[in-house]
């Protein structure tokens, strides 16, 4: 796995255990969000807190809390929430010759296995620092993420009608911005607009939920179909 | 409930770990890759739609469409996604507290 070119030389010296873990603190404070929309949801404190500890994974934890908030059927959120993981078993398989585990513990690194610990390991010099820098931000994360949710459940809580605080307009905000840096490859942007007018357009004549699994499907058929087979692999 | 969303988290548990059981090969065709990549980027877009004009029964256009427009400025101005996140919150409440949507 090539290291991009394009990570700053201020990153580079910077060794990748500091680099992960204020990536983790970063991300940590957004756990905050996460836990206040999922008690505005309905969820409990102790459901919020499961997601984070089981799921930890932040696009699928905040569709699971979407597609409940929106009055979907449970079995709606959990195929969304599938559907937004699969990118992990990619990150997993580019992880896995880099890290080099055996046996139990590639379970310890699938399970702090996201866009975020990817991330950083992809961005270091060598393999030593790869791993080093994929641990820091996974368990950073890990760490910042799980008492966050705990803290903005607990404040999600007491806030009580979640209108009033524009919690709704928050969920809204949180997935523009999740969606954002993917939009700068343009094929990616315009597959985006093409999904979310099969979510308008399905939007009024199907369940909550049914919607978003529409666009999904919508946009794994164009990747699949209009990307090109590598020439002469299977 | 509990159940659902224990089987949610097992289920995308499972998703990382086949990554490190499944062979590397699998990553040759670029397909896998890209399909997957745009499976993420069209949930993420019709999650952002289903929230901003999620109704019962059909689109509504109420104060969420303001806090969506002001998190899109926000992130075009490169504001880090906590702060995205609360100026959404407070658009929408803003909007509500004024008497619009």
């Amino acid at each position: 796995m090539p290291v991009p070119d394009a990570v700053p030389g201020a990153l580079r010296r910077s060794p990748a255990v500091r680099q992960g873990l204020s990536v983790g603190l970063a991300t940590g404070l957004y756990g905050l969000s996460f836990g206040a929309l999922a008690t505005a949801a309905g969820l409990g404190v102790a459901q919020a807190c499961l997601l984070s500890l089981v799921m930890f994974t932040g696009g699928s934890q905040f569709a699971v809390v979407g597609v409940l908030a929106a009055g979907g059927a449970p079995v709606a959120g959990f195929a969304s929430a599938t559907l937004l993981g699969l990118r992990n078993a990619v990150y997993g398989l580019q992880l896995a010759p880099r890290l080099g585990l055996r046996g139990w513990r590639r379970l310890f690194a699938a399970h702090v296995t996201i866009d975020e610990s990817a991330a950083v390991s992809a961005a270091q010099d060598g393999a030593a620092e790869a791993r080093r820098g994929f641990w820091a931000a996974g368990l950073g994360v890990f760490a910042f993420w799980n008492v966050a949710t705990l803290a903005g459940a607990l404040l999600g809580d007491a806030l009580g009608d979640p209108q009033r605080w524009g919690l709704d307009g928050a969920a809204a905000a949180a997935f523009l911005a999740l969606l954002w840096p993917r939009l700068r490859r343009r094929e990616t942007a315009a597959v985006a607009v093409v999904a979310a007018l099969v979510a308008v357009l399905v939007l009024p004549v199907a369940p909550a939920g049914v919607p978003v699994l529409a666009a999904a499907a919508a946009a794994g058929a164009l990747g699949w179909w209009r990307t090109r087979p590598a020439r002469g692999t299977a | 409930m509990t159940g659902w969303l224990l089987a949610s988290a097992l289920a995308c548990l499972l998703l990382k770990l086949a990554g490190y059981l499944l062979p590397t090969a699998v990553l040759a065709d670029p397909r896998v890759g890209r399909t997957t990549d745009l499976v993420t980027a069209g949930c993420l877009a019709a999650l952002v739609v289903v929230q901003t004009v999620g109704g019962d029964g059909g689109p509504v256009l109420d104060a969420r469409l303001g806090a969506v427009a002001v998190a899109a400025v926000a992130l075009m101005l490169r504001a880090p996604f906590v702060v995205v996140v609360l100026l959404g919150a407070a658009t929408a409440a803003g909007l509500r507290a004024a008497g619009l949507g």
